[in-house]
């Protein structure tokens, strides 16, 4: 992902294509739509994936969250036919450099955050996966006892809170 | 500016990762988004278990033209969607509510002012303008409502709310929530149901005002 951001690199961009098209294709299917209307669905993303590549930030986003989050406003807007309300963007600052022990602690909690995801029963992963499919509302999300999502979340949450506080001393 | 003590709930933020949070609460917890990095984190934790769930996935393959049809487009021409940035109090999704343009405030009495950003099936929201000391007017709830400080801060029955701080009500809730001094209160409401008012307008013009 970083070569297609940084590089415009075709051949780099061919590979994040073959991995996450068939992907999002499935992804997108589970929510009901035909394999054709899901296929235009992962045209726009890819093709926003493209287009977006400077709002990539790997200090923030592992390129799997990056995409989902690309996938469920695509699928939102083309359902609703108006756009969806999302929060001003945070510039990545160009002139600073990658800081690589942000990225590598976040790749080891994402890591965390999927052996955590499999460790589930298989009505907790079900659970887990309708919320974040969009299957579920927010109050069905708050009653739904069982859910473990505090739990799954947290393995994650803890890198992003350390770099809020680098954020908030950045601002 | 003081601290953000009153957030968007968590279960709220994952509804608004996961595409399912009607729009006009979309737009606060857009907005609450942008001015508050604590909500941001916890959003995009949510993101990342949305990606980790994408990731296992199982895949389904694409037709052999797709990939061809999108590396054909990659040099297309294409026109960006505008990006709204803030303005003075109004962060940028309440922008983008607007079009990029200033609001246009339209007087509901007592110097309380309103602009309807949105109202149908799924709710409304509205920017509403309360001179200090002016109540908001006095209303119960059909549904769930988000009030959002965008400017100046409110007191009401459950504590005080300044810029950032979203106060999260429902029909068990009746309360009065009361501009305070100094700076009019500039706030970004949004409800899933048509508010009953009780005292400030009659009952049977609501479907006129739209409130
Ligand atoms: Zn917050």
């Amino acid at each position: 992902m970083l070569a297609v951001r940084d590089n415009r690199d075709r051949a780099a961009f061919a590979a994040l294509f073959d991995h996450f098209a068939p992907r999002l294709k499935g992804f997108i299917m589970r929510s009901g739509a035909s394999g054709q209307q899901a296929e235009e669905v992962v045209q726009d993303v890819m093709l926003t994936i493209w287009r977006k590549a400077e709002m990539f930030d790997p200090h923030r986003a592992q390129v799997s969250a990056w995409i989902y989050q690309i996938a469920r406003n695509r699928q939102i807007d083309v359902a609703r036919k108006e756009g969806r309300p999302v929060p001003e963007a945070l510039k990545a600052e160009p002139e600073v450099e990658d800081d690589a022990a942000q990225i590598y602690a976040l790749e080891q909690e994402t890591t965390v955050l999927k052996q955590a995801l499999s460790r589930l029963r298989d009505d907790q992963r079900e659970m887990i996966e309708k919320a974040y499919l969009g299957e579920m509302t927010h109050q069905e999300i708050s009653t739904q006892t069982g859910l473990p999502l505090g739990t799954i979340k947290s393995r994650i949450r803890l890198g992003l809170e350390r770099l809020r506080h680098e954020l908030k001393g950045m601002r | 500016m003081t601290a953000i003590t009153h957030h968007i709930p968590d279960a709220m933020l994952a509804a608004y990762a996961s595409g399912n949070l009607a729009q006009p609460f979309a737009l606060v917890v857009a907005s609450h988004v942008s001015i508050c990095d604590d909500c941001r984190a916890a959003l995009e934790a949510h993101q990342a278990v949305g990606g980790a769930i994408l990731e296992g996935t199982r895949a389904v393959a694409a037709s052999p033209d797709l990939k061809a049809s999108v590396l054909a487009q990659l040099d297309a021409p294409h026109s960006p969607a505008p990006e709204y940035r803030r303005a003075g109090p109004l962060p940028g999704p309440v922008m983008a509510a607007l079009k990029g343009a200033p609001p246009r405030w339209k007087r509901l009495g007592m110097g309380v002012k309103q602009v309807l950003l949105s109202a149908d099936q799924d709710g409304s929201a509205r920017l509403l303008y309360i001179p200090p000391g002016q109540a908001v007017p006095d209303h119960g709830h059909n549904g769930l409502e988000m009030t959002l400080v965008l400017q100046g801060s409110f007191s009401d029955e459950v504590g005080r709310f300044g810029v950032g701080d979203v106060e999260i009500a429902d029909e068990s809730l009746d309360h009065t929530p009361i501009a305070d001094a100094g700076d009019p209160c500039i706030c970004l409401a949004a409800t899933d149901a048509p508010l009953r008012f009780h005292a400030f307008v009659p009952r049977l013009l609501q479907p006129l005002f739209r409130i």
